[in-house]
Order: C-alpha cells, then sequence, then structure tokens
C-alpha cells in the first residue's frame, strides 16, 4: 500500500482488566514478518495457513528471553477486520505480561494504535461504515446481554432510521418554508408561526427521548454508578463485599486520586453496574479526610443512584441527620437502606423509621434482604419503562452531543419565532439541526468528525 | 496587448452569442484590456428578452447586485430601463429581500447594445459562428457561415438556447430559435467534435396579449414600490414613472379545457423530448400535477412603454393555438383577447456543466469557455452572472493569471457555478436562495462588500467607485460605533417612544445599539429619540440596520463559513491519480476521476463520493503533503 496506511499498528485490543487473557493485535503490511521474528512455535509462522490459530512462545530475540505462553492466530488481508494482514496474540494474564510482549513489537516497529485506529482502517478500508463503526465500539464495551443488543441494533442501522426519519421531517418543514421565501409572488400556504412551533416541537420531543435514553444506554454500557454512602461503620463496605462478593465481575481499585473511593463492578440481575464506595461522611479536620468527604459530594452528583446505609445498631444520629441534609436534593435518586438488623434493637430502628419511614432493612451478616435491595436497584434502573427489546438507545456520547445538539437549535429556532424573527433566520437554526442529525448518520462531510470520532474509541476494535 | 489589427480578424478574446451572458462577457473581458469580439446571428437581437419582461426576484436580484459589485452591466441597464420596480420579501427577512423589475424590453436592448458598441477594444460583429478552431487542445480562432476565419486565444461560447433550436406548437414543430429568430444548427456538430457531451433541454413561453383587449377591471392591480430602490450600487435614486401589472387566475373553465385537450400536448403526446424543469411548469404540467388546485395565478405584465404586448406569467403551454385561445379567453378580463405570439416550447442543445472548471474553461480544450443557458442554467440573471465570470476568467487565462473562482460562502454567483460543475443538473437550473447555505451573509445589500474589492483587483471596478465604496464602509462602521456607544435614559419620552411601538418599558439606561435589536424597532424609529442620527443614504441606513439586527446570526454564519473555508482551501493537485489511492471505493474514484475537483470541499459535494471516501483522499494527501515537505 502506497503510503496511505503503509505502517503497521498494534495495541492490546482486550478491555483492561477485563479477563485473565489479553489480545493483542497487529495490523498492516508488516504484521506477519514482526510476529515470525518474536514467536517461536511448531513450523515456520510464514508457512501458516491464513485464519489458523497455533501455539507457541514469545520471545524476545535480543536476550533470548521467554516472555510468555500464547496462541497465535494469523489472518491474511484482506478478510479480516481492518482489511489488512492481521495478526492476533493470546496471551496470559494481565496487563503486565501483555505490556511487555507489546514493548517488545514496539521495539520491532510496530507503531502503537492510535484510541479506535483499528475500525478507522476497517472504515477507510470500507468494511464498515460511520454509525456502525461506532456501534462496534459500544459492542466491545458492553458488559452484558442487554448492552449488546442494543449496540447490536445499532449496528443494523435501527438508530440511522430514526434519526434520518426526525430529520426528513426537518427537511420537509424547511421546503414548505424555503418554497414562501423563494416565491413569494405565487400563493403557496404560508408556513405559519403556529405550525412551525408545532412541528419543531414534535421532532424536539422525539429527540429528547432519544437523549434520555443516552443516559440508559449508558447504563448498559457503561455500568449504572450507584454510590454508597453512610457515616463510618455503618456497613458500607460490607454490603458493597457482599455484592460483588456473590457477583464479583472485575476489581479496580484505582489509586492515587481516589484513595478514599472503591469502585466495584458487579452484575445485578443482568444489569452491570458500578459500585462507588465512598469514605464515610462526616465533618473533620483531618486535612486527608476531608478530601475524602468532597470526594464523595462529587459521587453523590454523578452517580445514577445513591445507597444510603444507616445502622440499626447505633440508631439515628447527628451524623445520619447532617447527611439526609447534604442528600436531600438527591432524594428521587435515592434507596434507604437500614443495616445490621440483626441486632433486633427495635428502638434505635424505630428511631430511624420515624426520620425516614421509607427503608429497606438488610442484614449483610444474616444475608436478609439483600434480594429485596438487588431488585430495587434493578426496578430503579427500569423505572423509566425503557423497553430495551424495542426501544431505541442512544449509547454513543457524539451521538448525544449531536443531539443536545440539535435540540439547542431547534429551541433557538423555537426562541426566534416566538420573538418575532423572519423565516430566513429562523430557517437556519432549523437547518442547522437537520445539519447535526445528519452528522450522526454520517450524512455530512466534516474533517474533524472522522477524527473526533475515532479519538473517542477506545484502543482495540 | 498589441495586435494585428489591419483585418479586423484577430482577437484576445471572442465571445459567441450577444444575449445576456454574451454581452457581460464581451464587456468584461473588452474593460479588462482584451481585444474582444462578440458574434451574434442578429445584431438587432442584442440582449433579447424572449420570455419574461422582467429582471431579478429572488435570489435573482442577488445575483443582479453581485453582478453590479463586480463591474458588470446588467443593474446599470436595468436601473436606466425599469418600468416598475418591487423589493420583494421585505416581510421575511433580509436574507430574501429581493429587488425585481419590469423592463421596457426594447429600451433594454438598445440601451445594452450602445454599451457594447460604445465599449473600447471591443467589436460588435453580425455572422453565424459554425465552426471552433483548436491546435493540440488549445483554442486559434473561430470559423463564421461565410468561411471567414477570426484568430484569437479564448472563445466564449453563450449560445443560449439557440444549438440545433425546435420550437413547438402543438402537433406544429419547426427548427426556429426564441422570439422567432433564426436557430444555430451548425455549431452543434463541431462541439461533438471537441469532446463535449450534449444534452437536450426545454423551456417554454406563454402567449403575448394586445392590451386593447384585455379588461383590466377584471383583475387585481400591483403597483411598483416608492420610492425606487436601485440595483446598481452606482446609482443611489431613480426617478421614474412607473406602470402596473395585473394578476388574474385561472378558473374551472380553464382547468376543463386543457384537461380536454391534453392529449393534443406535445408534452403529453411524447413529441418533446427535452427536459424541463420542474419549478416552471407549463400551465398544463400544474393542473395535472396539482388537480386538487382550484385555480393558478397568472400575472399580466406590460412587455414596454410604447408596445400594447403584454405578457402572460404563469401560463406557459405549448398547445396548439386553437387551444391557447380557447385557454386564454377563459381567464378573467381576457375573455376578447387578441393574441399577438403564441406560447410555444423550445428545445435546444446544452453541454454538461460537469465538463468545465469552476473558472467555466472546458476541462478538454485551453482557452475554451461556455457560459449561461448552454451550461444548463436558467434566466437571464444566471447567464449573465456566468458570463461575467467566463469574461474574467478568459482575459485572465490569456494573461497567465490565476483565475477568479467565487465560493459558496462568497456569493451567489459561486453557489450557482459550483452547483453546475459540481453537482451537474438534469434539468434548467435556476438560482433559489435556499440553494445558499449562507444565506444571511450573501444578502443583496451587502454585495458591495463581498465582491466590489475583488472587482477593483482585476480592475472591472474603477478607481473613484472604489473610494466611493471604502468610504461608504468607513461611514457604516462609523455609525454602528456610534450606536453601540450612545446610551438613551429611561425618560418619559423614551418610554413613550417604545410604547408606540409596543416594545417594554426600559428602567435604566440603554444603548441605541441594543435598542435597534428589538424587533420592532426601526433604524428609521431611532430618529425620534436621537437627534445625532445622521442622514445616510438609504443604502448604507439598510447595511446599519441588518447588521446590528441580525448580528448574532450572522455571526453564526461566519463561523460556518470559517469551518466551510477550510475544505475549500485543501486544494487537491491536478495530476492526481485516483486510481492509485488505495481505500478508495471504485464509484468514488470514477466520479472523481471524471469530476476532478480542484479542492476536497468540492470533492465532497460530488455525489456518490462518500464521507469515507474524503477520508481517505484526506488521509491520502496529507501524506503526500507530509512527503513532500520532507523533501
Amino acid at each position: 500500500m502506497d503510503g496511505l496506511l503503509s505502517d503497521t499498528i498494534g495495541a492490546i485490543s482486550t478491555a483492561v482488566g477485563n479477563a485473565g487473557i489479553s489480545i493483542i493485535r497487529l495490523s498492516g503490511p508488516e504484521a506477519f514478518s514482526v510476529a515470525a521474528k518474536i514467536f517461536r512455535g511448531k513450523g515456520n509462522f510464514y508457512e501458516y495457513p491464513s485464519h489458523t490459530i497455533h501455539y507457541g512462545k514469545i520471545i524476545d530475540p535480543d536476550k533470548n528471553d521467554v516472555i510468555d505462553e500464547v496462541l497465535i492466530s494469523k489472518m491474511a488481508a484482506p478478510r479480516t477486520y481492518t482489511c489488512e494482514d492481521t495478526v492476533e496474540i493470546n496471551c496470559h494474564g494481565g496487563y503486565v505480561t501483555a505490556s511487555r510482549i507489546l514493548d517488545l513489537l514496539y521495539r520491532n516497529g510496530i507503531r502503537p494504535a492510535e484510541p479506535g485506529e483499528f475500525t478507522k482502517r476497517a472504515f477507510l478500508n470500507g468494511r464498515v461504515d460511520l454509525t456502525q463503526a461506532e456501534a462496534v465500539m459500544d459492542l466491545i464495551g458492553s458488559r452484558t446481554e442487554k448492552s449488546s443488543k442494543v449496540a447490536v441494533s445499532q449496528l443494523e442501522g435501527r438508530l440511522s432510521d430514526r434519526i434520518n426519519k426526525l430529520r426528513h421531517q426537518l427537511v420537509e418543514m424547511l421546503a414548505s418554508i424555503e418554497v414562501n421565501l423563494d416565491y413569494p409572488e405565487y400563493d403557496f400556504e404560508e408556513v405559519t408561526a403556529d405550525n412551525c412551533i408545532q412541528n419543531i416541537s414534535l421532532v424536539y420531543n422525539e429527540l429528547k427521548n432519544l437523549i434520555e435514553g443516552f443516559q440508559y444506554g449508558k447504563i448498559l454500557r457503561e455500568g449504572m454508578e450507584v454510590a454508597i454512602i453512610g457515616k463510618p461503620n455503618a456497613g458500607k463496605s460490607s454490603l458493597l463485599n457482599r455484592l460483588s462478593g456473590k457477583n464479583r465481575a472485575i476489581v479496580t481499585e484505582i489509586p492515587g486520586t481516589t484513595r478514599d473511593i472503591l469502585e466495584e463492578y458487579v452484575n445485578i440481575l443482568g444489569m452491570p453496574i458500578k459500585l462507588i464506595d465512598t469514605a464515610g461522611l462526616r465533618a473533620t479536620e483531618n486535612e486527608v479526610e476531608k478530601i475524602g468527604v468532597s470526594k464523595a459530594i462529587e459521587v453523590m452528583d454523578s452517580s445514577d443512584l445513591i445507597l444510603f446505609i444507616l445502622d440499626a445498631d447505633s440508631g439515628f444520629e447527628q451524623e445520619d441527620a447532617d447527611i439526609l441534609e447534604k442528600i436531600e436534593k438527591y432524594h428521587e435518586k435515592t434507596i434507604y437502606v437500614v443495616n445490621k438488623t440483626d441486632k433486633k434493637d427495635e428502638d434505635k430502628l424505630n428511631e430511624i423509621k420515624e426520620r425516614i419511614p421509607e427503608v429497606l432493612e438488610i442484614s449483610v451478616l444474616e444475608d436478609s434482604g439483600i434480594n429485596i435491595l438487588e431488585k430495587e436497584i434493578y426496578q430503579y434502573v427500569n423505572k423509566s419503562n425503557f423497553d430495551t427489546d424495542n426501544q431505541l438507545l442512544v449509547t454513543n456520547a457524539r451521538h448525544k452531543k449531536h443531539l443536545q445538539q440539535t435540540l439547542a437549535d431547534l429551541e433557538k429556532a423555537l426562541d426566534g419565532i416566538k420573538a418575532g424573527m423572519t423565516m430566513d433566520v429562523v430557517s437556519i437554526d432549523i437547518k442547522s439541526a437537520a445539519e447535526n442529525l445528519g452528522y450522526i448518520t454520517g450524512h455530512q462531510v466534516s474533517e474533524e468528525i472522522v477524527t473526533n470520532i475515532f479519538e473517542r474509541f477506545c484502543i482495540g476494535k | 496587448m498589441a495586435q494585428d489589427y489591419n483585418k479586423q480578424n484577430t482577437y484576445d478574446v471572442i465571445v459567441i452569442g450577444a444575449g445576456h451572458a454574451g454581452c457581460e462577457a464581451a464587456l468584461a473581458a473588452a474593460r479588462m484590456g482584451a481585444e474582444t469580439a462578440i458574434f451574434s446571428i442578429n445584431l438587432d437581437s442584442v440582449a433579447n428578452m424572449p420570455c419574461n419582461p422582467n429582471i431579478g426576484g429572488t435570489a435573482k436580484g442577488h445575483l443582479v447586485r453581485e453582478i453590479d459589485a463586480l463591474g458588470g452591466e446588467m443593474g446599470k441597464c436595468a436601473d436606466k430601463t425599469l418600468i416598475q420596480s418591487r423589493m420583494l420579501n421585505t416581510a421575511k427577512g433580509p436574507a430574501v429581500f429581493s429587488l425585481r423589475a419590469q423592463i421596457d424590453r426594447r429600451s433594454y436592448q438598445r440601451e445594452m447594445k450602445h454599451t457594447l458598441e460604445l465599449q473600447e477594444s471591443l467589436d460588435l460583429i453580425q455572422a453565424e459562428i459554425i465552426e471552433i478552431l483548436t491546435k493540440d487542445n488549445k483554442i486559434i480562432g473561430v470559423r463564421s457561415h461565410l468561411g471567414t476565419v477570426y484568430k484569437t486565444k479564448a472563445v466564449i461560447l453563450t449560445t443560449g438556447t439557440y444549438l440545433n433550436a425546435r420550437i413547438i406548437i402543438g402537433d406544429v414543430v419547426h427548427s426556429g430559435g426564441p422570439d422567432g429568430l433564426l436557430p444555430a444548427n451548425r455549431l452543434s456538430e463541431s462541439l461533438k467534435e471537441l469532446g463535449f457531451e450534449l444534452m437536450r433541454f426545454k423551456t417554454g413561453t406563454p402567449a403575448r396579449i394586445n392590451r386593447r383587449s384585455i379588461d383590466f377591471s377584471k383583475m387585481e392591480v400591483q403597483q411598483g414600490d416608492n420610492p425606487i430602490i436601485p440595483f446598481s450600487f452606482e446609482h443611489e435614486t431613480i426617478d421614474r414613472e412607473q406602470v402596473p401589472c395585473y394578476l388574474t387566475y385561472t378558473t374551472e373553465q380553464t382547468h376543463r379545457i386543457i384537461r380536454e385537450n391534453l392529449h393534443r400536448s406535445p408534452l403529453y403526446g411524447g413529441a418533446i423530448e427535452g427536459i424541463g424543469a420542474r419549478y416552471c411548469p407549463s400551465i398544463e404540467d400544474k393542473i395535472v400535477r396539482f388537480a386538487d388546485k382550484e385555480r393558478h395565478q397568472v400575472f399580466v405584465e406590460p412587455m414596454g412603454l410604447d408596445t400594447e404586448e403584454y405578457y402572460l406569467q404563469g401560463f406557459s403551454t405549448s398547445m396548439p393555438e386553437d387551444v391557447q385561445i380557447e385557454m386564454i379567453r377563459s381567464l378573467p378580463g381576457l375573455e376578447n383577447a387578441r393574441v399577438m405570439r403564441y406560447a410555444y416550447a423550445i428545445e435546444y442543445d446544452c453541454i454538461n456543466p460537469y465538463d468545465l472548471k469552476l473558472s467555466l474553461e472546458y476541462k478538454n480544450i485551453e482557452g475554451l469557455f461556455t457560459a449561461g443557458q448552454i451550461n444548463g442554467s436558467s434566466g437571464y440573471e444566471e447567464a449573465a452572472a456566468q458570463g461575467l465570470i467566463a469574461g474574467i476568467n478568459a482575459v485572465l487565462k490569456i494573461k497567465d493569471k490565476q483565475p477568479l473562482i467565487l465560493d459558496r460562502s462568497e456569493a451567489y454567483i459561486g453557489v450557482l457555478i459550483d452547483d453546475l460543475v459540481t453537482k451537474g443538473t438534469d434539468e434548467p437550473y435556476r438560482m433559489m436562495t435556499s440553494r445558499a447555505e449562507y444565506r444571511l451573509h450573501l444578502r443583496q445589500d451587502n454585495a458591495d462588500v463581498r465582491l466590489t474589492p475583488k472587482g477593483y483587483k482585476i480592475g472591472l471596478i474603477k478607481e473613484d467607485r472604489y473610494e466611493k465604496f471604502l468610504m461608504k464602509q468607513k461611514s457604516i462602521s462609523k455609525e454602528i460605533e456610534r450606536l453601540k456607544s450612545k446610551t438613551v435614559p429611561p425618560s418619559e419620552k423614551v418610554n413613550n417612544f417604545l410604547k408606540k411601538y409596543e416594545s417594554s418599558q426600559i428602567g435604566t439606561g440603554i444603548k441605541l445599539y441594543d435598542l435597534l435589536k428589538r424587533p420592532e424597532i426601526t433604524y428609521e424609529a431611532l430618529k425620534e429619540i436621537d437627534s445625532e442620527i445622521p442622514d445616510l443614504p438609504r443604502s448604507f441606513a439598510e447595511q446599519v440596520s441588518v447588521s446590528i439586527k441580525y448580528e448574532g446570526y450572522i455571526a453564526k454564519q461566519l463561523q460556518q463559513i470559517t469551518h466551510f473555508k477550510k475544505m475549500e482551501q485543501k486544494m487537491i493537485p491536478e495530476d492526481i491519480d485516483y486510481n492509485q489511492i488505495p481505500g478508495l471505493r471504485i464509484e468514488a474514484r470514477q466520479k472523481l476521476s471524471r469530476q476532478r475537483p480542484s479542492s476536497v470541499g468540492q470533492a465532497s459535494r460530488i455525489s456518490g463520493v462518500s464521507p469515507a471516501d474524503i477520508s481517505v483522499l484526506l488521509i491520502y494527501l496529507s501524506a503526500k503533503w507530509k512527503r513532500g515537505g520532507k523533501q
């Protein structure tokens, strides 16, 4: 290939921390020669037929070190994801081994792939179109069955269909405005302000639905964020361990900045959930703890759901009152939970119930009430009545951005009409709205659009 | 450019056809210093208006303004000969304000012909050119029907609807040009030999009626505007008596007559093969396609002051004579109509504009330009705009300079030419404001701001006019600054003023600038509370007012334009081989190879070229630039 895609790229194509096996992918004209250089297996790598997998070792040829035992697959162009020669190395363990192999590859002339570059190549080589390329990313990122269904339907173009329909509605409205501007001497029916407002509102509302679906789509793709808060020793950590112990998927202890916050991925009734254990919320002079507390408040703000854990053993204390005050504004997204009901101190429990009548009683110790809590969490996610089988979801941040811009354009158009602006300028905003929808389905070209999409893609497929 | 001028047969630029495109082309070329000749089959038909007797209208009015801002002639000539003028769309916003004028057809012709005759370096010659002469794919001359060879470096073809023209009235079909003039039957062959792909387009014109037979009392009267707003930026006012136009409607009887006689219409009988325009349907088309519509408008317009001919706009047809007279007499006020000229349809050869560069030069022959209806457009204004650009670029070509190419964000002229050349057309192309992406920037009031500096640079705008233009811009920005800095108090006077215009009251001081932003407050009205408002000419005041009132929207468009320009400025090397670019789809390869766009922006507008193809192209080009940089 002449200069265009002439170099060979490589990257770990499995999500970081996702599993016991990592896959490193190479794509480009040098993929085979570099693989042959570092792979020792039965026979000559060059002679392996295409689309076959082989067992062997990865050797650092300079030091003659064995790095790992691997399975290597060889796939010759063009029947590959990128339409280029492709090699996939399945290596053991997590990030460390994979990084060592990657290092070795880089030293042998492989260029690190930019975010989304494999898909970009697939796109450029004509394998996938724009919306498909984005959906592929979501498919890779999707953690449970439900989210893959959304990703798949997007792949099949349902989102494009829907967006195109709305776009078409706007274009039709524009046409009826324009005809009056371009043919003033003729007696075409004028598009009245009321009519215009009505039509714009229809599109507006549908778009709003789509955007609301984004939040849900994001939950399906990235997991719902659930913040666990409560005073120290209320049983937050034990609840987290209980929920994750049963359903443990991925554990990521995020180092450094969020030292006081622990995140765990769990799977509740088929729903991916990111549990966030916050530092105890209390007034403190301790600087380290102060940071923890302000982080906790941040987390409450951004999370999709808050579990406020109270303690049936200690009853309702001043600290609980302080927290209650802080989370009042999040009431809509809060589930109130009282732990340690095994202590059977009715007075203390009643003290809590007096302040918070709708509190869910659990005991992590006795494993009671946990199923109900899981159901509550699940129902919270589903309460917006999203039917994932039929409802179309926007799961992609770029799509959401353009949908939001479309909404802003339509709002401007509505404002313009209401302020008595003339139709020639109102139509600018409507046109801009239609263009924004066009960006989603790739109906318009701008240089940035392609760059942006692919930057947003995580590394690998 | 010294020429051997003894034999009057050696020129720098030769223009073939003296319609609206030809006249602009010839004047521009001669004014830029080229020895120029313009040929017409009949010199009495120079700048003829064989169809409607008006100039301007939506988007077309913009084109006339732009032609004038660049130093063209159409606007000036229209101003001198208009007999009624209206600004259309005044309630619909500044982007679509459009000037439209009824023209005294004969005066316009006389005026334009005389301008050509008076022009230095320009010869107006009666002859039919039947052959274009080339050598090594370069223009060397033309041959007339008398066998004379005229040597030249550049040729501009502005043949209008004359090429192999056929007139169709009912079942009568004969070879003939517009308005009973002779067709040009021999040039098409020469064009085919030069590699042009010829298309067959169709247009038509309605009947002309003698005024003495019209009962105007049964029609609505349409008066002109007072004062008259001129087309040309060189004219500030026009003081003239205006004549009215009239409006009548088709009746049930009209529709019945048409339906009963549809089989006699060549359109429906299949005698016409040319492709007509969707926006300019014949009356029988309208009746068939919009069967629900109870009535259609018919405008009755004077053809001039010293003639009794009236034009029936909206009533073009190719029905036979006997049906036509019946149809016409079913219109209120035309019961006793005496027809002077019957409506006809005309079919003609045109080229595929795909074969042109944005400079309007034919891709295969150096020095050969085409403009006007031969390029598949329709309309006097569209023709004139292309003629002007072709004339300018022919001269720039022989001077070995870069062509003048206006892009879609600079002028309607740019939109027009880019649409034709990049997208091609399968029907006669008419300019519309909705074709322009940056309409609020491409206004008729600021055409001078957009284009006069360019006209000055190429030499079509003279020093004194340019000075005036600069002065105008200066006083406009001065006044905008003044409005921005002056605050009026919440006095009783000011609040009474606001009350009068149903505008909300103020409690604290407010800038005049902010008051003017209110839709209900006009610049004119501000005089009531601000004694310091200078007495600016109307056109100055208009720019002050529009640029303040629509500031937000204009800023948004300018931002979009910046974005657009980025892609337009990514030039594609002329020698690019699309077959050597890996990753391009086959369809895109074929389209791009055929079209040879000059920029990535232009490439992105070609149908059949997908966003993926464009990004492949971008990556290929940037790799190429990088490599080039290293060398």
